[in-house]
């Protein structure tokens, strides 16, 4: 079988899928891919399935190389690639050579990278799934020296593809829903706490990301008093200090701390790959608003696969370009 | 106060079902019974059902089955009977878990015995005998929360941590006990340690304990217990039905 080594590779980065669901009620929470959009990005240019898993890399250089030609899929924060020192174009797939190392950098933009591969990543199961789960004990992180099996790319011949780009790396504005908790917050805190500019802490790790800010806490009445009742993912609680921490892919299924709402699913990318420092706000909408908004992954997948297109050379990166024939009226020097 | 039982939405794909805003046995027995109902009913569009100390989490698929039915659904069943007088039909699953009190395996049997006001004799035979529940299953994988001790075990946490106890560990703090799935630091005491494996994700039964179980932790003597280390589950045996 083809085997994929790690020449090199950043700590904490990790085998990752769209997680298992169904275990709640044993204390498991789903885990999977901090940016679940960049698992079917992948997808969606390898031509596979939901099922697919990825190399997770946070903020994590990588030197990796395949032992039979392969598809690779780049997606999630923007990272420098190169095969070889042949530059490789971030959000798109491309073939890997056998023996090639492919090298991929941080930007500082977004921090979580994915690298997907066209044959799949053939590691064993766990529960039904490839991806770690840190704090549930599952999988590890990878290491320089691992090597894993993949599967034969058998559309290793397909045309490389590209995404149409996404802002999900540069923070902004989180969505929000109340919740049973809500109630124990003022409609003066929650009007402020909407009315807050944000930034997001450095402390985050696959369990939540801290948010800072400038201000009084965001303190609940009664806050102690709480019985543990289950968490999902995308929860704001505010710990004592009254900081809301957004809760993420591996959060806790239960906890006694107040949760003024959560995140809608739609917006975790954003507050997931949101580099430490990016702004970050809430607005609430409401239930009605947030199930019109709702897309099962399957159909995101689909309309992913759609928006994407074959990937051509960038123009910049052709240093043969006055040998091409620029059809005259083509090129006015208006454009942008 | 909110009456209870109440329904709410939780985030956009689920609702909780409150039984009580605080721990309290009888409301968790009947939280319990109802989502093993709700379960047996197997609700369109309903993905995932889970217990909580005082409530009930439903999921479910927005595309499947509409808010507003349900909400009709939940509450059909809730009001079709009194949850807290409903027995349970299924019997509990009874577990012994062989455990060793004191010492070194329970550093803090003795605090936990003076705060109660009796001998640690008297607390190890007490708590060997007292059958307690898994109220619900959290913190870490298949780690359950086990309750509730008679009234005089109702030992404050400690207001400092301890930095670290052992996987396997049993803890004790407000009427609960606590079996330990990892290393963790806690402001629970640690009166003795069990060999139970309660999380093995290569088994086909990953998850030893299930909401709802009964379970008995009877003490055994130090070369016993040392003998239960490469069993299996260290000891621990299941009985399909208890007699209580």
């Amino acid at each position: 079988m083809p085997e994929l080594t790690l020449h090199q590779i950043g700590p904490n980065a990790s085998l990752q899928d769209l997680g298992r669901e169904g275990y709640l009620r044993f204390g498991l929470s789903r885990g999977g891919a901090m940016d679940r959009v960049a698992i079917l990005e992948a997808a969606a240019l390898l031509g596979q399935r939901l099922d697919l898993t990825a190399i997770e890399l946070p903020s994590a250089s990588v030197k990796l190389g395949v032992s039979v030609a392969q598809r690779v899929a780049l997606t999630g924060a923007p990272m420098l690639a190169d095969a070889d020192g042949r530059a490789l174009q971030w959000g798109a797939s491309h073939k890997l050579e056998a023996g090639e190392v492919l090298s991929l950098r941080p930007t500082g933009r977004g921090l979580y990278g994915y690298i997907a591969f066209g044959g799949g990543i053939e590691t064993d199961l766990t529960l039904g799934h490839r991806s770690a789960h840190f704090t549930g004990g599952l999988g590890r992180a990878l290491q320089a020296g691992d090597v894993l099996l993949l599967g034969d790319d058998t559309k290793a011949g397909e045309p490389p593809r590209r995404l149409k780009p996404d802002a999900r790396f540069d923070g902004g504005r989180l969505r929000f829903v109340t919740g049973p908790q809500t109630g124990l917050y003022s409609a003066d805190m929650l009007a402020a706490f909407e009315a807050t500019r944000f930034t997001k802490s450095g402390h985050a790790n696959r369990q939540a990301a801290k948010l800072e800010h400038e201000g009084a806490p965001f303190a609940a009445e009664g806050q102690l008093g709480i019985v543990s009742e289950v968490i999902v993912p995308g929860d704001i609680q505010m710990t004592g200090e009254g900081e809301p921490f957004v809760l993420l892919a591996e959060h806790q299924t239960m906890g006694g701390y107040p949760r003024i709402g959560a995140v809608i699913p739609q917006d975790m990318p954003r507050i997931a790959q949101a580099s430490a420092g990016a702004e970050l706000w809430f607005e609430r909408i409401s239930l009605e608003e947030a199930d019109a908004l709702y897309l099962p992954e399957k159909e995101l997948l689909r309309r992913i696969r759609d928006a994407s297109e074959p990937l051509v050379r960038d123009p910049r990166e052709m240093s043969d370009l006055l040998s091409y024939q620029l059809i005259s009226g083509m090129i006015t020097g208006q454009e942008d | 106060m909110v009456e209870m039982p109440q329904i709410a939405p939780i985030g956009t794909e689920g609702y909780l079902v409150r039984f009580a805003d605080r721990l309290d046995d009888a409301a968790n027995k009947a939280l319990q019974g109802y989502a093993e109902a709700l379960e047996a009913e197997a609700v369109e569009g309903v993905v995932e059902i889970s217990t909580a100390l005082a409530s009930v989490f439903v999921r479910f698929d927005v595309l499947r089955i509409t808010r507003a039915d349900l909400v009709a659904k939940l509450q059909t069943l809730l009001s079709s009977r009194d949850w807290k007088t409903e027995t349970n039909k299924a019997k509990p699953r009874l577990w012994r878990v062989p455990t060793l009190y004191g010492g070194a395996a329970g550093p803090q049997l003795g605090e936990v015995a003076k705060l109660v006001g009796v001998s640690e004799e008297a607390a190890v035979r007490e708590l060997s005998e007292v059958r307690v529940r898994v109220l619900a299953i959290g913190f870490a994988p298949g780690q359950p929360y086990l309750g509730m001790l008679p009234e005089r075990w109702d030992v404050p946490r400690q207001t400092e941590l301890s930095p670290r106890v052992p996987q396997g560990a049993l803890v004790l703090a407000v009427r609960q006990l606590n079996l330990f799935a990892n290393e963790t630091p806690t402001g629970w005491r640690h009166i003795a340690t069990t060999h139970m494996k309660l999380f093995r994700p290569k088994e086909p039964q990953p998850f030893a304990l299930r909401p709802g179980d009964e379970v008995l932790f009877p003490a055994v003597s130090e070369h016993d217990w040392a003998m239960l280390e490469t069993e299996p589950m260290g000891g621990a045996k299941l009985e399909e039905a208890s007699d209580a």
